[in-house]
């Protein structure tokens, strides 16, 4: 049995608090924690950092909820501050980019296969191949700039091979726009797998834009900016899911909903005993905030909760390798290209969409410069092959 | 860039407070007013104690980077013909060699970014010849080929990441911004890879040291051949970067 939602009523807000020791605690070990222990962290770092942008948005549409949202929010903060400082200053930006591409590549298959609606199962797939096809060009960068092989974040548990290559992910925006899902039909936890790859792929998106312009190197600097805009097209896919006619207080409802979901499913499957009990204590204080919302969700729409989010929180999301997932995807959807809100054969493509990435690729592609001839081998090309370059 | 030189030309710095006599006066004149307000006693050194008491406090509680997976001769799964690690704690050489695979493996890399700058400063070219650049650059593979040689004959996993390699990586990080910043000039660059060859050649001869402490004399040799590349190394960029230092103050 999964959590019943409406039982357990979580840590009151008043008792959630924090210290900056606190905030900034023992980080995780890149070398000796599983990979998924990363992965989650990342993942619920964007969860919360999706909290905080949700509730200003919200906060600036809506006088009456401001103060209660100000309220849950500064914990928001925290939360996200407590999650994020878990990763080692030994990541290097870019190793923490492979990080983020894992999340991306994992997180999304495991809920492409838990999705009840196929519709959204498939932007799902879609999407997946390219991140898919990220994680390959950062690892080429990795080797070729920092001369590290990817797979000591990696851990073995996702392939580093070509997806749907990045140079023509690019796309007029009207393609990347889905079909959103009705509020009055879809499952609970169809809601609940649209915000979390809204909520996490905005944070990659935003994570890119603020380490590019870290690196020297130009033709890093240029591949962020690529996928970096891969990225801000793959949050409109995803928010476009988003049934635009729910209420400000069911979104707030679902948001604290997701971020419970996911606490629990890492709950569940977290090792690292420390990080576990830090889980379980953000768990609590997510249900705390649940019931504050669906309390003023009762009070203003005069509606069950229940009706949205379900009596019991959903089977937790698997984290846990999707490789050969990934690679049946691969094999049958990597042709797949978007018209309107539909996927097509690659001969259908758009026009406006062709035309736009022909002029964004004319002065050179930096996903395909990086990559050029790039196979991944264990411990980096320089120890596998063509090792003594001529000049 | 076209050469060294550029990078030394006069202009219109605006960091320093000689570049803004006013807006600096006010400056000081807040920080004035702010030291009359401060409580007596405050001093700059009691202020560093309070920084360095916290960072104690984290040091004394931190968990250390990671471990060293136990190489294959210790799990008793060893390969015919593995060498036998001796010594109380022998993942202390694995580290080494996993640090030193590290290194070179970036210092490919680093060379690679180096290679590319000369090609491209055309104006210091005569001075620094990419071809021996090259060399460097391959030399530096081979070297990392060498350590991953004899981490499989130890039964080591020469694909992980152990602490001390993690590192490196930490430590090199700046010398890697520095290379491959293309507004950085030729001399600019070396002084980076210079930097990395002294860490380097210190780095061969603890672990040739290391290496005939445990009785490994046959890699203690290698390890010295390697070392001897590497002080070529070192001579060749000290001498370019000089070079190109010396001649854009004009003092040749």
């Amino acid at each position: 049995m999964t959590l019943a939602l409406f039982e357990d009523r979580g840590t009151p807000l008043n008792q959630q608090r924090f210290t900056w020791r606190e905030l900034a605690g023992k980080p995780i070990s890149k070398l000796d924690d599983d990979a998924f222990t990363r992965v989650r962290v990342i993942l619920m770092n964007g969860i919360e950092t999706e909290a905080l942008r949700f509730s200003h948005a919200a906060a600036r549409f809506n006088l009456e909820f401001r103060r209660p949202l100000a309220e849950i929010r500064r914990v928001e903060q925290h939360q996200a501050t407590m999650v994020n400082w878990l990763l080692g200053a030994d990541h290097s930006p870019l190793e923490t980019t492979i990080g983020y591409e894992q999340v991306a590549i994992e997180i999304t298959a495991a809920l492409a296969q838990q999705e009840p609606d196929p519709y959204l199962a498939q932007v799902y797939r879609f999407g997946l191949l390219e991140d898919f096809d990220h994680m390959y060009r950062y690892s080429a960068l990795l080797d070729r700039l920092e001369g590290k092989d990817s797979n000591n974040i990696l851990q073995s548990y996702t392939d580093v091979l070509p997806g749907r290559p990045t140079v023509v992910e690019h796309r007029a925006p009207e393609n990347d726009l889905r079909r959103p899902f009705d509020r009055k039909t879809a499952a609970p936890l169809t809601k609940l797998n649209a915000l979390t790859l809204t909520a996490s792929e905005h944070q990659t998106h935003d994570y890119y834009m603020n380490i590019g312009p870290l690196f020297a190197d130009p033709v890093a600097r240029q591949l962020y900016a690529e996928i970096a805009s891969i990225e801000e097209q793959h949050v409109t896919q995803y928010e476009s899911l988003l049934d635009p006619s729910q209420s400000l207080l069911e979104n707030w409802l679902l948001h604290e909903a997701m971020e419970a979901y996911l606490y629990y499913s890492c709950v569940q499957q977290e090792p690292n005993p420390r990080i576990k009990a830090m889980w379980e204590r953000m768990l609590s204080y997510e249900l705390g905030h649940f019931h504050m919302v669906a309390e003023l969700f009762k009070k203003h729409e005069r509606q069950d909760p229940q009706e949205i989010v379900g009596e019991r929180l959903p089977e937790p999301v698997k984290f846990e390798s999707q490789r050969e997932f990934v690679r049946a995807t691969l094999a049958q959807e990597v042709d797949l290209r978007p018209s309107g809100h539909d996927f097509v054969g690659l001969e259908q493509e758009p026009q406006r969409s062709i035309e736009y990435r022909n002029h964004m690729n004319s002065e050179g592609s930096p996903s395909e410069t990086v990559a050029a001839g790039y196979t991944w081998r264990p411990g980096t090309e320089v120890l596998t092959r063509a090792q003594v370059r001529a000049a | 860039m076209r050469n060294s030189t550029d990078a030394t030309r006069l202009g219109i710095n605006r960091t320093g407070l000689q570049m803004s006599p006013e807006h600096a006066q006010e400056m000081l004149e807040g920080t004035q007013l702010l030291e009359m307000d401060m409580p007596a006693g405050t001093s700059d050194e009691a202020d560093g104690q309070a920084l360095s008491a916290m960072r104690q406090e984290y040091i004394a509680m931190a968990d250390p980077l990671g471990s060293v997976p136990a190489p294959a001769t210790l799990k008793g799964a060893a390969k015919s013909g593995a060498k036998m690690l001796t010594g109380r704690r022998p993942q202390v050489f694995i580290d080494k060699l996993s640090e030193r695979l590290a290194f070179e493996r970036g210092g490919t890399r680093l060379y690679d970014a180096v290679y590319a700058k000369a090609l491209a400063s055309k104006g210091d070219i005569s001075k620094v010849p990419a071809e021996e650049l090259l060399e460097i650059r391959n030399s530096e593979a081979r070297h990392a080929l060498l350590i991953k040689e004899c981490m499989e004959t130890l039964g080591a996993d020469p694909t992980a990441q152990t602490p001390c390699a993690d590192l490196v990586g930490v430590e090199s990080a700046g010398l890697l911004q520095a290379v491959s910043d293309p507004r950085t000039t030729l001399a600019q660059t070396l002084h980076a890879a210079l930097a990395a060859e002294l860490i380097d050649n210190e780095g061969w001869e603890d672990l040739m040291t290391m290496a005939r402490e445990m009785g490994h004399d046959d890699m203690a040799n290698r390890f010295k051949q390697a070392l001897d590349e590497e002080a070529v190394h070192l001579t060749k960029v000290r001498n370019w970067y000089t070079l190109l230092t010396m001649e854009t103050s004009e003092l040749m």
